[in-house]
């Protein structure tokens, strides 16, 4: 396999829900590009298509409402979007696998923590009860949890939200798979255990070489552990680049706008710079760029066309008119 | 320098839950929600409150309005005990003492405009603005906030969450009180929104001359609006100082700890980091561990931790810290 060629390479995808108002563009026109051993995040606020993004790669939105309209989701030779319910069933789980934001929301209050992993691995793996139970305690090692074998029997709402999150990890990573998909997976939870949660996430996705896409809000969380970041806004990828050049040089408003916010140790009596107004809903997004009604270096252009997404250097991509200026500093 | 103005006195507050006897019912627990927190807050300042999910912040928020009462200890307004007082003292002290909510989603009726939402506290003090004046006020009231006055009209549904939580602040704003409790009033809102809010509350300080009990778990935000900081644990603080010493030179490790944990928002020089990652999680405040709370996850613990439990305790020129063994030195990392 060559090194350089992406696990999982989305292309031009875009997905449509059909509402009560008329179809809704929720994710429009996104590629990205997943890589082994590396960790892309995937930075927005509500609204801006990325969980729609990450579910309809893991195949997970009903449809009806929601319709893929263009693109490809490339995973080892298949395009997933088109693939038959059994490549699907194969791909969910080995090849790629998703940690979801609330843990108690998705375990299944019901069953014991060790029935829902050793499920996951008897049917999958074929494993007998005896075997299963004894890799999911090893799983459950794996993620840290103190007296796994005392508390395999556990149910969900007997663990605190830190330790469910990470039996979903353990129930993520226990096929292998080569993508794991995180979905804001720190945000309910409390900033020590969070820093516990993306540590392991981080060493998880150095052991098994996996690729970790992270999907989140947190512009702190992004700069301790993602190595190429793409932003969205208004479904669809206005900037992309590695972390420390994105952060040091970003090439559009709205990503120079979200960090020049962040509040600052040093400036500490200054006001906070603030974007004005607020993230649109997709259904009434505005003309022309989707970011112009609060860009501070909008001109008249930006309210009749959308710009395009246009490389400006090497890695480095943006969707905006005046992109190589935001990027020179002289916008 | 001026004597401090003291508006706010919080002593010795202890508010526990009873839980009701199990099936058993053996044994009578309690959670022990806030026990014995104690500070004051002078006129104009902003005093932050940090701390993890459960620790009490949020208790302490709703008793200090009044909104809960205390199992013992005492809240004074200018002197009053807010719980002691006659039915028309807590009248009056309710006008001055106000609260904005978190949640801007679920706080707000969605049956009532934004004119009926802001009409509402002059409905409950009637005398505090005759009928043919209100209006007028409201209007001031949505300008100050930065609303539009055209949107009297609308209904919760047709405003942004940031607009929401603006109009959770202006009806908080229109007796004209003197205290504000803010209750994660940022935390439900988008990123880019944040920074309006809390360049707004800011103004209003400024401009109205209040002061605010700022409770969050977001640490940045907290350095950015507070003047004094109070770091809470299971039910107590653990640590109280001067904004830019806590920050700074922390003396409780779990102040180290909670600060060191922040991520920051610059990927240059992240792996050289220094980072105490704590153990575990916090220990339920039904049963708290003996002696200080925080020794179960305490890297420094040792047996008269677990004996003894320390008290708020300063040293000339530090913060107040509950340790028996505090740190002397400053933080390595600029985080927060």
């Amino acid at each position: 396999m060559n090194a350089d060629e992406a696990a999982l390479s989305v292309r031009a995808l875009s997905v449509e829900f059909a509402t009560r108002e008329g179809p809704v563009r929720a994710v429009r026109d996104v590629a990205l590009d997943v890589y082994a051993g590396r960790t892309l995040a995937i930075l927005g606020e509500s609204g801006s298509g990325k969980s729609v993004t990450a579910l309809t790669i893991m195949g997970l939105l009903d449809s009806p409402p929601a319709r893929v309209t263009s693109g490809s989701i490339m995973f080892e030779g298949a395009d997933l979007v088109t693939a038959t319910e059994r490549t699907r069933m194969r791909v969910n789980g080995e090849g790629i696998a998703m940690v979801f934001q609330d843990a108690l929301s998705a375990l299944n209050p019901v069953y014991t923590v060790g029935n829902q992993i050793s499920e996951l691995l008897r049917v999958r793996r074929g494993l007998s009860r005896a075997a299963a139970r004894a890799q999911a305690i090893e799983l459950m090692e794996r993620v840290r949890i103190p007296a796994a074998a005392r508390r395999v029997d556990d149910y969900p709402h007997q663990f605190s939200g830190g330790m469910r999150q990470r039996i979903m990890i353990a129930l993520a990573v226990a096929l292998d798979p080569r993508v794991l998909i995180a979905d804001e997976p720190t945000t309910a939870l409390d900033v020590t255990v969070q820093a516990q949660i993306m540590e392991l996430l981080t060493e998880l996705r150095r052991e098994n070489g996996m690729g970790l896409v992270l999907i989140t809000h947190d512009l702190g969380v992004v700069a301790e552990v993602a190595d190429d970041v793409t932003v969205m806004y208004s479904g669809r990828i206005v900037e992309r680049g590695t972390v420390e050049e994105l952060f040091q040089r970003p090439a559009h408003p709205y990503t120079r706008g979200l960090l020049r916010s962040m509040p600052r140790p040093d400036r500490q009596d200054d006001e906070l710079w603030a974007i004005p107004g607020a993230p649109p809903s997709s259904l009434h997004a505005p003309g022309g760029c989707p970011f112009h009604p609060r860009c501070d270096a909008a001109v008249d252009r930006c309210r009749s066309d959308q710009p395009e997404f246009e490389l400006i250097a090497a890695g480095r991509g943006s969707a905006c008119h005046r992109s190589q200026e935001v990027f020179d500093g002289r916008a | 320098m001026a004597e401090r103005e003291v508006v706010l006195e919080v002593d010795s507050l202890v508010r526990h839950f009873p839980i009701k006897g199990g099936l058993l019912r053996r044994g009578r627990s309690s959670v022990q929600a806030v026990d014995g927190v104690s500070f004051t807050l002078g006129r104009g300042e902003t005093l932050g409150v940090v701390g993890e999910s459960g620790c009490g912040k949020s208790t302490l928020a709703r008793t200090i309005v009044g909104l809960d009462a205390p199992t013992s200890g005492s809240v004074r307004y200018r002197g009053t005990d807010v719980h002691r007082t006659s039915a028309r003292g807590l009248r009056e002290m309710r006008r001055s003492v106000q609260i904005v909510l978190q949640d801007p989603y679920t706080s707000l009726n969605p049956r009532k405009t934004l004119r009926d939402l802001l009409a509402q506290p002059f409905e409950i003090h009637p005398d505090v603005l005759p009928r043919e004046r209100r209006l007028t006020r409201i209007k001031e009231l949505v300008e100050l906030v930065g609303l539009d006055p055209d949107h009297l009209d609308r209904y919760p549904f047709q405003f942004s969450g940031g607009q929401r939580q603006r109009i959770g602040i202006a009806r908080a704003l229109a007796l004209e009180p003197e205290v504000v409790v803010c209750d994660e009033p940022v935390s439900a809102l988008d990123v880019s929104v944040q920074a309006q809010v809390v360049n707004l509350l800011r103004r209003l300080q400024r401009e109205l001359g209040l002061s605010y009990v700022f409770i969050a778990h977001d640490l940045s935000v907290v350095r950015h609006i507070s003047d004094r900081v109070a770091v809470m644990y299971l039910g107590k603080i653990v640590e109280l100082g001067e904004r830019r010493q806590v920050y700074e030179r922390p003396r409780h490790p779990y102040t180290r700890a909670l600060l060191e944990a922040v991520p920051i928002p610059d990927p240059v020089g992240r792996d050289e980091r220094a980072r105490t990652l704590l153990a575990g999680d916090p220990p339920s405040p039904v049963d708290p561990p003996s002696g200080c709370r925080f020794r179960t996850r305490c890297p420094k613990a040792e047996d008269v931790c677990a004996r003894t439990e320390p008290t708020l305790e300063a040293e000339p020129g530090t913060t107040e810290a509950a340790c028996h063994f505090p740190h002397r030195n400053s933080l390595a990392r600029l985080g927060a």
